[in-house]
């Protein structure tokens, strides 16, 4: 092995790699809040009363899940434009995201909603709520609570997912690193500098949320 | 005159198709034995064998499955080793495929109730045969849920080999889409295959789930 490792412009490029961070947190994180929304639409689809429904939330939810998201960032960027929607990569990213993150985040909610005892709905009902009112006020919050985890994982998963947006030229952390490969040749220094920093990212992230869980979760059970 | 997508553009993402599928199996074999080591290691008596399979786990849980690529498409060749896409690919996934299997296994390893493996010892049968004839068995069932789903994890993966260049599933649709001038199309059919190669899968894992679920 005679190979000369050389960081220096790596580390010289810092302000680049740091704007690449803040392309990658701000996707991800706008796809997680959309993509949550979404999601929590598909599974009120999901478990409605109509077949109709149904049909369309579980055809979509499996048609996503057992796709890779490379084709659905592919299939929004270069299919879009073909019905006469052009967008930009990172608003291309974001939405390819957003629709892959509702899939799962639903199946994900789907399970807490569904540990909550069926007495809680019934006690709504009789109360004359509205369903959308007893999801709001009596489902939500204790059905997201024990998926907390998963959804936090899956969270994470979508920040490291977003790496692949770079192939659409949307401008984050992979993006800039491959820019940065394709002028310097350090390409070894650079990914191994980039997988560090994707694993401080996602430390980080996981701090961050298991926080949120803490003070938005911090009711009493009993 | 601008190609359509037909009939005989289909059967070359097909084609395509064949090397998804060899590339998945491959990493999952060789990931496969990997990961048993990880999770034998991670269940290990030794503290310090547990500590590095954790860290393996957790750097590979912790950053995506690109940059790992990336990272062994350009680490092999400063270890002297020529490479090959191939080779850098089914290496780079197989890591991938051993760290996550490796903590599914530990998980089922785990979950197999502790007079199992006490009565073992009591027995005075030794680690090989407590963990070949009795332990790992029992936690193969457990595990077979969460395996067949990494599967399909696994197949998905294989996509980011086109974005160093073998020409499998999703690369092929990349070629024809550009051939063609109809990505709608084009994409929309690839999303197709894949759909239909992990939809068996998917509904095989969900099955043997419910059964072992109703079993308890």
């Amino acid at each position: 092995m005679n190979y000369t490792f050389d960081f220096a412009p790596v580390f010289a490029a810092w302000p680049t790699l740091l704007e690449g961070i803040m392309g990658t947190l701000r996707m991800s994180s706008l796809s997680m809040v959309f993509g949550l929304g979404l999601g929590i639409i598909f599974m009120m689809m999901r478990m409605s009363g109509r077949p109709g429904l149904r049909t369309v939330a579980v055809g979509y939810i499996e048609l996503i899940r057992n796709t890779p998201i490379l084709v659905q960032v592919f299939f929004v960027f270069f299919g879009m434009p073909a019905i006469g929607i052009r967008l930009s990569g990172e608003q291309a990213a974001i939405l390819a995201m957003t629709l892959n993150c509702a899939a799962y985040a639903a199946e994900i909610v789907r399970g807490g909603v569904q540990s909550i005892r069926p007495g809680q709905i019934e006690a709504g009902r009789a109360l004359g709520m509205h369903t959308a009112d007893i999801y709001r006020f009596i489902v939500f919050r204790p059905a997201i609570r024990a998926v907390y985890p998963a959804l936090c994982s899956q969270f994470i998963l979508l920040m490291l997912n977003s790496s692949l947006v770079s192939s659409v030229s949307a401008e984050e952390l992979t993006y800039y690193a491959q820019t940065l490969d394709s002028q310097t040749f350090r390409s070894f220094e650079i990914y191994l500098t980039l997988g560090v920093i994707y694993l401080a990212l996602s430390q980080v992230l996981s701090a961050v949320l298991s926080l949120i869980g803490r003070v938005y979760f911090s009711y009493p059970t009993k | 005159m601008i190609r359509q997508f037909g009939w005989g553009e289909f059967l070359f993402l097909l084609e395509g198709a064949r090397w998804t599928v060899v590339l998945s199996l491959l990493a999952f074999t060789v990931g496969g034995a990997l990961g048993l080591a990880v999770a034998l290691g991670r269940t290990s008596k030794w503290k310090l064998l547990r500590m590095v399979t954790a860290a393996y786990i957790q750097v590979f849980q912790g950053t995506p499955l690109l940059i790992q690529l990336f990272f062994v498409y350009f680490g092999l060749p400063l270890l002297g080793l020529k490479v090959d896409v191939w080779v850098a690919l089914t290496i780079g996934l197989s890591l991938h495929t051993s760290a996550f299997l490796g903590e599914i296994w530990r998980g089922s390893i785990q979950a197999v109730p502790d007079g199992q493996s006490e009565a073992a010892r009591a027995l005075g049968i030794g680690y090989v045969h407590r963990m070949v004839d009795v332990v790992l068995p029992q936690a193969f069932r457990i595990g077979l849920p969460a395996t067949i789903s990494f599967l399909v994890n696994l197949i998905k993966g294989t996509a980011l080999a086109a974005l160093l260049g073998l020409t499998e599933l999703t690369r092929s649709g990349q070629l024809m889409a550009n051939i063609t001038f109809q990505p709608l199309q084009v994409y929309g059919a690839v999303a197709l295959i894949y759909f239909c190669i992990c939809v068996p899968l998917t509904y095989c894992s969900a099955r043997i789930e419910r059964r072992l679920n109703a079993a308890r």
